[in-house]
């Protein structure tokens, strides 16, 4: 059986979520057993998650789950998978993820792989599983040969798919320790585009813009394409943008649909963080520039010309 | 406080990764090292911070041969008071977690650092595994810090943002950019390096359960399609018909 942890956020499943639950169900049907999905606290219509392919949704019910503590939810979620006897557990490779995952890899005594690309393939009692390594560098195969197996599911990888109806939601209890971590306040950025690990479309701008005055044109693209706006890290690191925009080896590792890169020079540590885009778009001045080869699509001008022409042609295309 | 800091040998975040031909192994000619830069910049500087103010020792531990010498010696010069190195040729984090938890279970540490993942491996799970086998909280990606009176105020990063939380000491963190500002060993430093104590240990027995068996690289890109910079309505038609990424 594969017991899938459905993170919500302020009682929403997000769409790393229902990958999960998609994950969860394609590895069930490889290493047999059914799709189990978790959630915890207050979350709304749990039961929508048969349709990504749950086959059954237990809920625990606690009020500490209103804030992150890794301790209190990796109890709950170990304790959940002892009682239910998984095979396989997963996770979202998520900030709430990552912090769970080695956890529950002691609690279970189990072999794991953080940021998985790949639905697992059974090699007698071995799970091998793909996920980047060396900060998208390079891929990398794992064996995972303990009895319990614990897996984080990269973002933008396994899209999710409807196959099923809605299921009843059935409560469980389980031992669970008092948290210790007190969350004081959240603090997270208007808007509605989608953070950046999470983005499918991100418009990223570099030093050739020249100054932080000028990023009015990058926003423009960004909210036309309704994309998640990024930048290399000098820009980050001389404070001309936040450094939570900052992609790159050092920075976040990202992998949307479509990725812009303007005034960007493409060094080795930035692409390593953005690499594993499906679509790279480049628009600089420099023909030279080394982010040309790892481009799919380039534009060798001013960007300071080509951006706001490209922003009118993405309206006019939005309108026709 | 006592602190102990965790820090991992990484390749150079410039280097050139390759594989032997079989793809079976990570291929280190020619590949310089460092020590990993979220364990480096940030955790062992914020630690090394806490004690300048605040007095006590800061031990940096790694789990690897002698071959990571050179980078642990780097951790005393940039401040750290002792090194400890568990002598493993570590192939999962779980086995790293199991050999520092061993050595932290009677060190009566207030707080353990280690970066928010390596850049090799990129798993983030050796900190949480840390806390989990010692049975303490565990706070990730944390890019501010403040302790007073044995309780934390950390700033942690989530997905859109960031929240602020509250821990008592004893607890292990790990550190993303914005906990301390990157420090250059200077030439003192790295003479008083020389005398600090620096233990070899044994590790403790434990098994593989998640390794590595096969590499290999993305596929090249096929080359890059050129558009006029004066028709952009071109671009956004290739991006919807010929790439359907918009």
């Amino acid at each position: 059986m594969v017991l899938v942890f459905a993170e919500a956020s302020k009682g929403q499943f997000k769409k790393t979520a229902l990958e999960a639950v998609t994950y969860g169900y394609k590895t069930a049907q490889v290493v047999g057993g059914d799709c189990v999905v978790l959630t915890l606290g207050e979350v709304d219509d749990a039961g929508q998650l048969g349709k990504y392919g749950a086959s059954k949704v237990f809920n625990i019910a606690n009020a500490g789950f209103a804030e992150f503590d890794s301790q209190l939810f990796a109890a709950a979620i170990g304790n959940a998978a002892k009682e239910l006897r998984a095979k396989v557990v997963v996770l979202s490779h998520t900030s709430m993820g990552k912090a769970l995952l080695g956890r529950l890899a002691v609690r279970l005594n189990a072999g794991s792989v953080a940021g998985a690309k790949t639905v697992p393939s059974v090699d007698g009692n071995t799970l091998m599983v793909t996920k980047g390594v060396f900060s998208g560098k390079a891929t990398a195969e794992y064996a995972i040969s303990s009895e319990i197996k614990v897996i984080s599911l990269a973002s933008n990888e396994i899209p999710p798919e409807e196959t099923g109806t809605p299921v009843d939601v059935e409560n469980l209890n389980v031992d669970l320790p008092a948290p210790k971590v007190k969350v004081l306040e959240v603090n997270l950025q208007s808007g509605d585009t989608a953070p950046l690990p999470e983005a499918e479309l991100v418009v990223s701008a570099g030093r050739g813009m020249k100054g932080p005055e000028n990023w009015g044109i990058i926003e423009d693209l960004a909210a036309s394409l309704g994309a998640t706006t990024a930048c290399s890290r000098p820009v980050a690191d001389t404070g001309w943008r936040p450094h939570h925009e900052h992609v790159g080896q050092t920075g976040v590792a990202i992998k949307p649909n479509l990725y812009f890169a303007i005034g960007i020079s493409g060094a080795i540590q930035h692409l390593a963080g953005v690499n594993q885009s499906k679509v790279i778009v480049v628009i600089n001045k420099d023909p030279e520039a080394p982010f040309f080869k790892a481009a799919d699509y380039g534009v060798v001008g001013d960007l300071f010309d080509v951006v706001p022409l490209l922003t009118e042609a993405v309206k006019k295309f939005k309108a026709a | 406080m006592k602190l102990l800091v965790c820090v991992s040998k990484t390749p150079d975040t410039t280097a050139k990764i390759s594989f032997t031909d079989d793809g079976s192994e990570f291929n280190a000619a020619g590949v310089t090292y460092i020590m990993n830069p979220y364990d480096e910049w940030y955790a062992l500087v914020r630690a090394v911070e806490l004690m300048e103010k605040g007095g006590g020792t800061v031990t940096v531990i790694n789990v690897g041969d002698a071959s990571n010498d050179q980078t642990i010696r780097k951790g005393l010069a940039i401040g750290a008071t002792d090194a400890v190195r568990v002598n493993a040729n570590p192939k999962s984090a779980l086995y790293i977690a199991k050999q520092i938890a061993e050595h932290a279970k009677d060190g009566n540490y207030d707080i353990i650092f280690c970066g928010k993942e390596s850049i090799d491996y990129n798993g983030s799970e050796v900190g949480a595994m840390v806390a989990e086998f010692l049975d303490l909280p565990f706070i990730s990606f944390g890019n501010k810090f403040e302790i007073e009176n044995n309780t934390a105020t950390i700033e942690r990063e989530i997905e859109g943002g960031f929240e602020k939380c509250q821990v008592a000491t004893p607890f292990v963190v790990s550190s993303a950019k914005g906990m301390a500002a990157q420090r250059i060993p200077n030439m003192m430093g790295i003479m008083k390096a020389k005398k600090k104590p620096f233990v070899v240990v044994e590790p403790v027995e434990f098994p593989d359960y998640s390794t590595p068996v096969s590499y290999s690289l993305p596929a090249k890109k096929t080359g890059v399609k050129l558009v006029d910079p004066e028709n952009m309505d071109e671009l956004v038609r290739l991006l919807n018909e010929e790439a359907k990424v918009i």
